[in-house]
């Protein structure tokens, strides 16, 4: 299995599809609810910034998933770590450096612990995961009370400042992608992913040390889990135990990801792809806020959504999915 | 040493250590109660304890079916907060309706179960993302019909299904109706994978789809029972539920995740092909043994995810290392 074909058959079609899909629903619901405000330039800044949280975590997401495993416990990290940021910075830039290598050095072993359990223990990656999600979880809300504080006034221009009005959080969406990409499609460690995932037993005699590939998936995974607590902590002011799991950055993440045309065995699928499906859930919630549907309505068409635009490329698989 | 190859009495062997492992654990865990509380050494605490474990013991067969095959099945928690929340909106305090309505429970929860295996297995789409997909759809309608509120009144004869205990039975001294509906529904179940054709092209199904489907074996079809059982436990667990508790818009918040966390500490295999009722049955009620344990060691509510998580990697661990010895 090359690389290129994969790009070529999974990857672009089906991101620009979706991309397109969604930009052009964005656009009728707005023209025909005559929000013509939401289509300038302020209210497509306003939607990107809307894939933000989601979307760095979804970029991680993308990595476990390419190499076949997948990981559950993004959303209790990303709370860990908005919850940790605001306690450790107690309003004070000076903190902020500090605070912030220490958020990434607790995912980068969080990320470990949840790579060894799967590549070296040989534990299925969902209840790896789901156990790594439930013991931070319950330490975060056993903690918390001892766990306050707010970021620093100056961090919080991560998610409020911008430059030539572009908004910080958008580049930093736009730069995490582009160095993700970069990695896959340019890299070794890129291509090793690829191959452990599309085939391990193959990548294993061809030489690749799978595990180790495996390992820094999640690793990779975790800090960008990381990053979207970060932005957070820095949009809310201060943490909670909650935002996470709330969020349900989870399964979100896994479903923009797989919706983006990534299959969930590992080896097919890419960055384009996964942006597309956060794209369609930024623009499917900007439009049901301009159609004034209902939360509980809301819900009920994003269940049917991402069945739907996962049906759509998967209805073509020969043989079985479970 | 040679080793037989992969062949029925290696996979009956497996069925056997699954069957161990759960059940070894389920005693040490209540004999850890028991040393804290002997009361819970008395018939009637016995029963109380299998009452209040009876949902996800019975959450966690139904789950069963769909890992056995191969898949899973993330909708079950939404499905008993619906029947939860439509029960007591469909009766509303009226006890002559009360069966009328548990036939509609049911209608409704066969109707998620079919869809749920339709989609998978026509339109492909991996069973996470497809019952992601209905936890969200039914989730809303659920809230949306409520108003996102509990409303209505559940009459005492429905909720007798989960509280009601028959005193002087004789042998047993108590006995409440949530067991004798656990036993019947962990029999059928049995009888289900044991006793029909269907448990050996599940098993077979979540092994090898293709192969099977080569072997003749109707793999579409058995994939779609599997949610169909799966959607019908969750509307018995959720009936139980709506007695014990009362109505609620989170009463199956989370039930997913144990049951499928029941399944795998009792030694079901996650993508398919291993795993017998027993290890759903004592897996579900080691972890709840689990959670009463921890109840009375008075942790903080908090620690218990903890805890779970724990037990869940280790449990997890110890099978995979034993699969490992093995081959």
């Amino acid at each position: 299995m090359s690389q290129s074909a994969v790009k070529l058959n999974v990857g672009m079609p089906v991101a620009l599809l979706l991309a397109l899909m969604s930009i052009g629903l964005f656009v009728v619901v707005a023209l025909s609810t005559g929000e013509t405000a939401q289509l300038s330039w302020q209210g497509a800044t306003g939607l990107l910034q809307r894939m933000v949280a989601l979307g760095l975590v979804a970029l991680g997401q993308t990595f476990v998933i390419l190499v076949g495993s997948i990981d559950l416990s993004v959303a209790a990290l990303i709370s860990a770590v908005a919850v940790l940021a605001s306690h450790l910075m107690q309003g004070d830039p000076a903190m902020i450096v500090p605070a912030v290598i220490a958020c990434l050095g607790l995912c980068a072993i969080v990320g470990f612990v949840n790579g060894a359990l799967v590549a070296y223990g040989g534990i299925n990656p969902l209840i790896a995961t789901l156990g790594t999600g439930l013991i931070i979880q319950g330490v975060l809300a056993a903690s918390f009370g001892a766990l306050q504080g707010t970021v620093a006034r100056e961090f919080q221009i991560l998610a409020y400042g911008g430059v030539l009005g572009i908004p910080y959080p958008l580049l930093l969406l736009a730069s995490l992608s582009l160095a993700a990409a970069f990695v896959l499609d340019r890299t070794l460690f890129g291509a090793r992913i690829y191959a452990v995932g599309g085939n391990p037993d193959g990548a294993r005699l061809a030489g690749i040390r799978t595990e180790r590939v495996t390992l820094s998936a999640h690793m990779v995974a975790s800090l960008f889990a990381g990053a979207g607590g970060l932005y957070l902590a820095a949009r809310l002011q201060s943490g909670t135990p909650w935002i996470g799991r709330d969020g349900l950055y989870d399964l979100e993440s896994i479903a923009v990801t797989v919706i983006g045309g990534t299959i969930l065995a590992g080896g097919k699928g890419g960055v384009a792809g996964t942006l597309a499906g956060v794209l369609l859930f930024a623009t499917l919630d900007a439009s049901f806020n301009m159609l004034g549907i209902d939360a509980f309505l809301k819900q009920v068409l994003r269940g049917v959504i991402v069945i739907a635009a996962v049906a759509v490329h998967a209805v073509r698989a020969k043989g079985h999915v479970a | 040493m040679t080793r037989v190859p992969q062949t029925t009495p290696s996979r009956r062997r497996a069925g056997r250590i699954a069957l161990n492992a759960g059940l070894v654990m389920f005693i040490v865990l209540y004999a850890a109660i028991v040393l804290f509380q002997p009361t819970y050494l008395e018939p009637g605490l016995f029963m109380n304890f299998l009452r209040r474990a009876a949902p996800l013991v019975i959450l966690a067969c139904g789950q069963l079916y769909v890992i056995l095959t191969g898949g899973f099945d993330l909708s079950m928690g939404a499905v008993a907060t619906l029947v939860v929340l439509a029960a007591s909106i469909l009766i509303n305090g009226d006890p002559e309706i009360t069966w009328a309505v548990i036939g509609v429970l049911y209608g409704m929860g066969i109707a998620v179960g079919l869809m749920n295996g339709l989609v998978v297995a026509f339109l492909k789409v991996p069973s996470i993302i497809t019952t992601l997909g209905t936890m969200l759809l039914v989730n809303g309608l659920a809230l949306a019909w409520s108003g996102g509120a509990a409303r209505g009144d559940l009459p005492d004869n429905f909720r007798n299904l989960g509280r009601l205990v028959w005193r002087d039975v004789p042998g047993l001294g108590t006995l409440p109706v949530a067991v004798v509906v656990l036993v019947g529904f962990v029999t059928l179940a049995w009888f289900g994978l044991n006793g029909t054709v269907y448990g050996k092209r599940a098993l077979a199904v979540g092994d090898n789809p293709r192969a099977s489907e080569l072997a003749g074996a109707p793999v579409a079809a058995t994939r779609i029972i599997a949610f169909v059982v799966s959607a019908v436990s969750a509307v018995t667990a959720g009936i139980l539920l709506g007695g014990f508790s009362g109505v609620s818009v989170n009463a199956g918040e989370g039930l997913e995740l144990q049951a499928i966390a029941a399944c795998v500490i009792g030694g079901a295999q996650l993508l398919g092909g291993r795993g017998s009722i027993w290890s759903a049955t004592f897996g579900a009620l080691s972890l709840f043994a689990l959670f009463t344990l921890l109840n009375l060691l008075g942790l903080p509510q908090a620690f218990r995810d903890s805890i779970q998580g724990v037990i869940l990697i280790a449990a997890v661990a110890v099978t995979a290392w034993r699969r490992r010895r093995r081959t």
